[in-house]
This record gives C-alpha cells, sequence and structure tokens, in this order.
C-alpha cells in the first residue's frame, strides 16, 4: 500500500487534533461565565428588538458532547485515522477477517506479507477460504449426483433458482425470459442445445453467437428487404410472395451454410432457426433487417473460475427445469 | 409583536419581496418534480417513452430545484432581510443585490432546461456544466459583496449571531462550489472534472455533505436565529450556547464528507476520520436545536394559537431528529446496513422537508405580511391546514422510507443457509412498492400545501396595504 508523504500525514494529524482539541477547549472555556454579565440575564445587546441571555449551556449537552470527543480520541488511537498512523489494533480493511479469525497480530502481519507478495487481496481471500469450508460440503454433495438425478431434487432447484436470480437474472431477466439479445430460457428454444450436459458446457465455457454483416457473403444492400421478407415467410407469418422469392434467391448465395437448408439452425455454431418465430434481437421487419445489415454478436461469459464446477453443476439443473417442467 | 421600522432605517425590501415569492413558486415547482418521480418509481410508464421526462433526467431537476431555487431563494430573502434589520442599515450595493436576483433566475432557468435535456457533469448536487457553474460563481461573489458590505456598514456595535451562519454559509459554498466544478471542457455542453478516482469521489462528498451543511443547515440556523424569537417575541436562550455550537459545527461539519464513502476505494484513514468527526458534530448540531426551542420559555402557549410558530418549532424538532440519525448513520457498522437504501432518502428528507422546508415556510409566513405591510397573513387557518398537511407529509415520507430502507439493508445481506442471498435485487424492488406509494402520497401532502400557501400569499401581497391587522394575542 502506498503511503502518504510524512508532509501530509502530519499535516492531517495537527489538523484533526487541533479541531477536536479545540472543540473541547472553546467547550470548557465557555462553560465559565466570563461575559461580565450574570447568568440568565440579558447580554444587554438588542438586534431589532431580539435579546440574547445569558444562559449556561445545558449539562447534559455539555456531557454528550465530552463524551462524543471522548469515543473519537479513543477510536482514532485505536483505528487508523490521523495520517499514516496504523491504530493500536492494526486493523485495516483489508485485512480484518484474518485480524479476528486467529487474533495473534504477528501471524496475521505474517499472512498479510505473505499474500501482498503472491498479489492477492488478503480479506476476499479468507472470506472465499471461509464461506468454502462452510458451504462447500452442500456444493459437493450436489456435484457429486449425476444432473439426470439432480433435476428432481427440488432443494437443489431451489438452490440453483436462487444462484440463478443472483447471477444470471441481470440479462436472462429474474423470470428467465430473457430481452433483446439475451435468450429466454423457459421457452426449450435452443441456441446449441437443451439437453443437460450441453447447457452444462454452455454455462461453463460460455458462448460467443456470431452474425457477421449479411452474413459476410456478397449480398448487396437492394436485397436486404427481399432477404427479410422470405425470412418473415419462413416464421410462418404473412409476408409478400414476390418479394420473398427475390429473398430466397439471396438466401441461396449461403445463409444455408449456417442456418440449413430447411432454415432450422445449427446447434454447433449457435446459429438460430429461423422458421419458428422465436427472435433474439426482435421479429420485426425493421430489425430483421438490421439483423441481416449489421450483424449481430452475443456473448455469454464463461462461469467455471467465476462460480466453480460445483455451483454450475446446480444451475444446469435449475435452467433445464425451466423448460422441462 | 411590533414589526415597525427603526427610525433613519429605511431598508431594501425590493430584492427581499423577488426572492421570497420565488422561494414560493420554486418551492411548488421543485416539490411537483419530485412527485412526479416518486410517481415513476411506482408507475414506470409515467415517463411517456420521453427522455426528457424519463426519471435519470428529472431527479437532478428536483434535486437542484429545491436546493438551489427553493432553499436558496429562501436563504437569499431572509438574510438579506435579517441583515438590513439586525445591522439598522440599507442593504450595501443595492444594484448588485438586484443582479444576485435576475443573476439567480437566469441560473435556475438554464438548470430547468440543460438538465432535463440530459446535459449533466454527472456530480450529484453540482451536475450544472461549466458555463452555469461560473455563473453561480460569478452571482455568489456579489451575493457575498452585498452580505458582508451591509454587515461591515452596520450602525449597531456586535453581528446578531444569525449572521455569523449566513456569513459561514456563503464563504464556505463559495469555495466548495470553486473546488468541486474544476473541470476541463471539452465543448460549450460537457466537460471533465479535474479529478480522478477516489480523489474525484471525496471531493464530491466533500462538496456533498458541505452543501447539507452549509446551504441547508448553518444558512438555516441563521434563518432560524431570527425568526424563532421574533416570532416567539422572546429573547435567545442562550448566547454562550450559540457560539459554542456555531464554532464547533463549522469547524466539524467540514470533514464529514467521507462518511458518504464508507466501504469504497477510500483510505481507510479517511473513512475513520470523517465517522469520528461526524460523531463529534451530533452535540453542536443539537446545540442549535436547544437554543432555538428554549427560546420558547415562556411563550409556549403561543403555539395553541399561532401556527407560524408551531412551523418554526417541529422544524427544529425535525432538525434534531435529522442531525442524530446523521451521526449514527455515519458509524461504520449502521451504515453497513443503511447505504444505498431508501433510509439515506429518508433522512435526507426529514432534513430538507422536516427542516429546510418547514422552517423557511414558517419564515416565510412570518415575513410576507411585514414586506407588504400587514400585520398576518391573509388566513391564519390556511396556514394551519399547511401546518398539518405539511407534518403528515413529511411522518409519511419518513417513515414509509426508514421502513423500506431498513427492509432493504436487511434483505440484501440476508444469507441462506447454503451460502446463496435469500433475495435478489429486484425482489427488494418489489418489497418496497407499498413504501414508495406511502412517500408519493406524503409528497402529494406536502405539495398541496405549498399550493394552499400560494393561494394565502396571492391574497396577502394582493390585499389593500395594513388591511390585515395583526390579530391580538390570545
Amino acid at each position: 500500500m502506498a503511503l502518504m508523504t510524512n508532509f501530509w500525514s502530519i499535516w492531517i494529524t495537527v489538523l484533526t487534533l487541533v479541531v477536536i482539541v479545540g472543540c473541547f477547549i472553546l467547550l470548557r472555556l465557555v462553560t465559565k461565565n466570563t461575559t461580565g454579565v450574570e447568568e440568565g440575564e440579558s447580554m444587554g445587546h438588542s438586534f431589532d428588538g431580539i435579546e440574547e441571555l445569558n444562559n449556561p449551556l445545558p449539562k447534559w449537552w455539555s456531557y454528550m458532547f465530552y463524551v462524543t470527543i471522548v469515543f473519537g480520541v479513543i477510536y482514532l488511537a485505536l483505528y487508523p485515522g490521523l495520517g499514516n498512523y496504523k491504530g493500536l489494533l492494526g486493523w485495516s480493511s483489508s485485512n480484518q477477517s484474518i485480524g479476528t479469525e486467529n487474533g495473534i497480530k504477528a501471524d496475521s502481519e505474517a499472512a498479510i506479507e505473505l499474500a501482498n507478495k503472491e498479489g492477492r487481496w488478503v480479506q476476499y481471500d479468507q472470506e472465499v477460504k471461509r464461506a468454502d469450508e462452510q458451504f462447500g460440503p452442500i456444493f459437493r454433495a450436489y456435484a457429486e449426483t449425476p444432473l439426470e438425478e439432480l433435476v428432481k431434487n427440488e432443494d437443489a432447484l431451489k438452490v440453483g433458482g436462487r444462484l440463478f436470480l443472483q447471477n444470471c437474472s441481470q440479462c436472462h431477466g429474474s423470470d428467465a425470459r430473457g430481452s433483446k439479445g439475451f435468450p429466454n430460457l423457459t421457452d426449450n428454444d435452443w441456441l446449441y442445445g437443451g439437453e443437460l450436459a450441453t447447457i452444462k458446457t454452455t454455462l461453463m465455457n460460455g458462448r460467443h453467437g456470431m452474425m457477421p454483416p449479411k452474413g459476410g457473403l456478397p449480398i448487396e444492400d437492394s436485397e436486404i428487404k427481399g432477404l427479410a421478407e422470405y425470412v418473415t415467410k419462413l416464421a410462418g407469418r404473412d409476408h409478400d410472395e414476390a418479394l420473398a422469392a427475390q429473398g430466397q434467391a439471396s438466401f441461396m448465395k449461403g445463409c444455408f451454410a449456417c442456418h440449413g437448408m430447411d432454415a432450422t439452425g445449427n446447434k454447433f455454431m449457435g446459429a438460430p432457426n429461423l422458421t419458428n418465430n422465436i427472435w433474439l434481437y426482435g421479429g420485426s421487419r425493421g430489425a430483421i433487417e438490421q439483423s441481416i445489415k449489421n450483424g449481430r454478436s452475443g456473448v455469454m461469459p464463461a462461469w467455471k473460475d467465476v462460480l466453480g464446477e460445483e455451483k454450475v453443476h446446480v444451475i444446469t439443473a435449475y435452467v433445464y427445469s425451466l423448460s422441462n417442467k | 409583536m411590533n414589526h415597525s421600522q427603526p427610525q433613519g432605517a429605511d431598508y431594501n425590501y425590493t430584492v427581499v419581496r423577488q426572492f421570497a415569492l420565488t422561494t414560493v413558486l420554486w418551492g411548488i415547482v421543485g416539490m411537483s418534480v419530485g412527485v412526479l418521480i416518486a410517481a415513476q418509481l411506482i408507475w414506470p410508464q409515467l415517463n411517456f417513452d420521453t427522455p426528457w421526462l424519463t426519471y435519470s433526467r428529472l431527479r437532478p431537476l428536483h434535486t437542484n430545484a429545491v436546493i438551489f431555487a427553493f432553499g436558496t431563494s429562501a436563504l437569499f430573502a431572509t438574510s438579506y432581510y435579517i441583515v438590513q434589520r439586525t445591522c439598522q442599515t440599507k442593504l450595501f450595493a443595492p444594484k448588485l443585490a438586484a443582479f444576485t436576483f435576475w443573476g439567480w433566475q437566469a441560473i435556475i432557468l438554464s438548470a430547468v432546461i440543460t438538465l432535463p435535456l440530459g446535459i449533466t457533469s454527472g456530480k450529484e448536487y453540482a451536475e450544472l456544466e461549466w458555463p452555469i457553474d461560473i455563473a453561480i460563481t460569478l452571482v455568489w461573489v456579489c451575493y457575498a459583496i452585498v452580505f458582508f458590505g451591509t454587515i461591515i456598514k452596520r450602525t449597531t456595535s456586535h453581528i446578531y449571531v444569525a449572521n455569523w451562519f449566513f456569513g459561514a454559509f456563503i464563504i464556505t459554498v463559495a469555495v466548495l462550489h470553486i473546488v468541486n466544478s474544476m473541470a476541463v471542457p471539452v465543448s460549450l455542453w460537457k466537460s471533465y472534472s479535474l479529478y480522478a478516482g477516489a480523489v474525484d469521489a471525496m471531493v464530491q462528498w466533500w462538496y456533498g455533505h458541505n452543501a447539507v451543511g452549509f446551504l441547508l443547515t448553518a444558512g438555516f440556523l441563521g434563518m432560524m436565529y431570527y425568526f424563532v424569537p421574533k416570532q416567539a417575541g422572546r429573547p435567545v436562550y442562550s448566547y454562550r450556547l450559540s457560539i459554542v455550537h456555531f464554532w464547533a459545527l463549522i469547524a466539524l461539519y467540514i470533514w464529514a464528507g467521507p462518511h458518504h464513502l464508507h466501504y469504497t476505494a477510500l483510505p481507510d484513514w479517511t473513512q475513520s476520520l470523517g465517522m469520528v468527526m461526524s460523531l463529534i458534530l451530533f452535540a453542536p448540531s443539537w446545540g442549535g436545536m436547544i437554543n432555538g426551542i428554549m427560546t420558547l420559555s415562556g411563550a409556549w402557549h403561543k403555539l395553541r394559537t399561532d401556527p407560524v410558530l408551531r412551523f418554526l418549532v417541529v422544524s427544529l424538532s425535525f432538525y434534531g431528529m435529522s442531525t442524530f440519525e446523521g451521526p449514527m448513520m455515519a458509524i461504520k457498522t449502521v451504515n453497513a446496513l443503511s447505504h444505498y437504501t431508501d433510509w439515506t432518502i429518508g433522512h435526507v428528507h426529514s432534513g430538507a422537508l422536516g427542516w429546510v422546508a418547514m422552517v423557511s415556510i414558517g419564515s416565510l409566513y412570518h415575513l410576507i405580511p411585514v414586506l407588504y405591510g400587514h400585520g398576518r397573513m391573509y388566513s391564519t387557518n390556511l396556514v394551519n391546514v399547511h401546518f398539518w398537511l405539511a407534518t403528515i407529509g413529511t411522518v409519511l415520507y419518513i417513515v414509509s422510507m426508514w421502513i423500506s430502507g431498513v427492509m432493504q439493508g436487511l434483505m440484501w445481506r440476508a444469507v441462506n443457509s447454503d451460502g446463496t442471498l435469500t433475495y435478489s435485487f429486484v425482489e427488494s424492488i418489489e418489497a418496497s412498492y407499498p413504501f414508495y406509494f406511502v412517500r408519493f402520497l406524503g409528497g402529494c401532502f406536502f405539495v398541496t400545501g405549498m399550493l394552499i400557501m400560494a393561494y394565502n400569499v396571492f391574497k396577502t401581497v394582493k390585499a389593500p396595504k395594513e388591511s390585515l391587522p395583526a390579530l391580538a394575542e390570545a
């Protein structure tokens, strides 16, 4: 940790103490009546008819003031606050777990030094370690259960649901029905496949779905309207037959390479099925045209290093259960 | 009560009248926007899919309007009034004073236009972009010249305590504004802060907390120190208490900013220091409340008949409550629960509605009849109705935000036996809906009160001179 220079450390310490001690002295001085006016009498000046009485400071209030000052001084002696001074307890926010865990200062200092050398965040490490000790066995037991059995375990699905809400709902929604660019996980339509093992692979390693602009094919801008019409036709919606026929010709320039000759997609590369009227980026003609013209790129992050396989295992069961009730 | 002017002094009331009336106007505007965004949190479709009606743009408009248009206009009006009357001299540089009025209104208008357009520096309570920041500096320096010029040419031997607070507020706000608004402009309407990272955050909250400390606390204590003894017709309780609590308050407040950044990348020492200073600040804050409330000694019976005094006394109670709550929330352990929850919003509004707005409203009900040559407001009953609407509105607001804030804090930290969080974020939002509704209701009460005030003020201003004599004391 970079320390401030001695100058600033002294600057802060002196200013802090001047203010706190200054308050103390002021309170002491004013408690005594040195105004030359008897207590309870008027100070003798009048401002637009307002006079001021020379009443003493309320005792309870003065004591309260003293108590907070004493507390402040003790706190600043125990904890960091006065510039670079570390405080008698040796506490810092990055070692508090170690400090409280074994209570031995020398040990914790050695542990901090080691952790710093290895470039680890001491407190975070400790919290992860402690959480793993406490909750690890639960997830280890789940991890040893085959997914086929786990999906029947109500408790596991509840745990998976909570993990989903904390880690996945930001994109896929609390109800898991997704939003533009983020797939709906409840409709049993799968870009990469809905088998338990596939879902787990998706969660573990993430996915990068990519449609290049115009599929990377020699397609002119003028053909996009027709293509969109053809895609609309594929989805079984109202369409202009002549325009769709033009689009079909464009489709045969190479779109089938990923989406398939029957346009039902390709789960190996995550190319979507175009015939089921399910749309990741919107199904309006405008949205379809935009997808074709500019391409699309979607990223599902890999979770194996973030949550670990044991937790991913449980989430897999939950995600599967959303489409297989 | 005697409002007659001392002989020889012919006070400049024009600028006071202007600021007093715009206080009411901007109060209604700022608070109505607040009610609208409170409603948007329940019914999001109320943004009508219009960019400049979205929550993100209207929220800074709400905060800027209530702090800088409503609150600061009230401070301009009362400080110009009080400094003249307690120094027994006319305002220094009257043309400059007139310039501060028109300049400030122009700044408010530019905020009303630029914030909904999405033009913002992104710094909370300092969103206005650099050209407006420069204009604020200019007007503020003129304000300081007028105020301190008047102090210098006073005909009284001492400077009254209200003016200490106004003086501290004017100087400190200038320093805060200039330091925090330092930025590199990249175009006419876009600039980037001169500071980076944790330093930027610290400068921002040094500014942010002292906007509360010096503008919304010290400034309004100045207001309190005049209107409470005036309305009660009693001497200020303790001159010595005012000395201790004034100097301790201004010395300590300036350190308290880091408590907004507990458990962040801010260094440990800064966080501890901010917490300690916030705690020691507790007693000096209460000094003002004690001095105000004890001033009523011998005049408590007036509360039965005088709703104006009721406004002032209840504002002091809310002030005491929120300045107790503040230091508590600055304790790191408490902050771990309260931070980022609605508790903070509730705390702010117990200060903003309960203290700032109510002390301003009470002061205006005293001030406006004087400015227009009357002994009282057009309708004392309507003042009373306003008092109850404001009190009920404030209580509904802060109680609902306490409950929802503590609930959110507890939900966010709840952990299951398997180590997973019990609730997702969206579940805590869902659980907050009933409280959002109660908050909205509280806001409606408060704005309704302001509309009644506007009517009452209109009728008072329009009434023939001296047609509204003071009521005989009960």
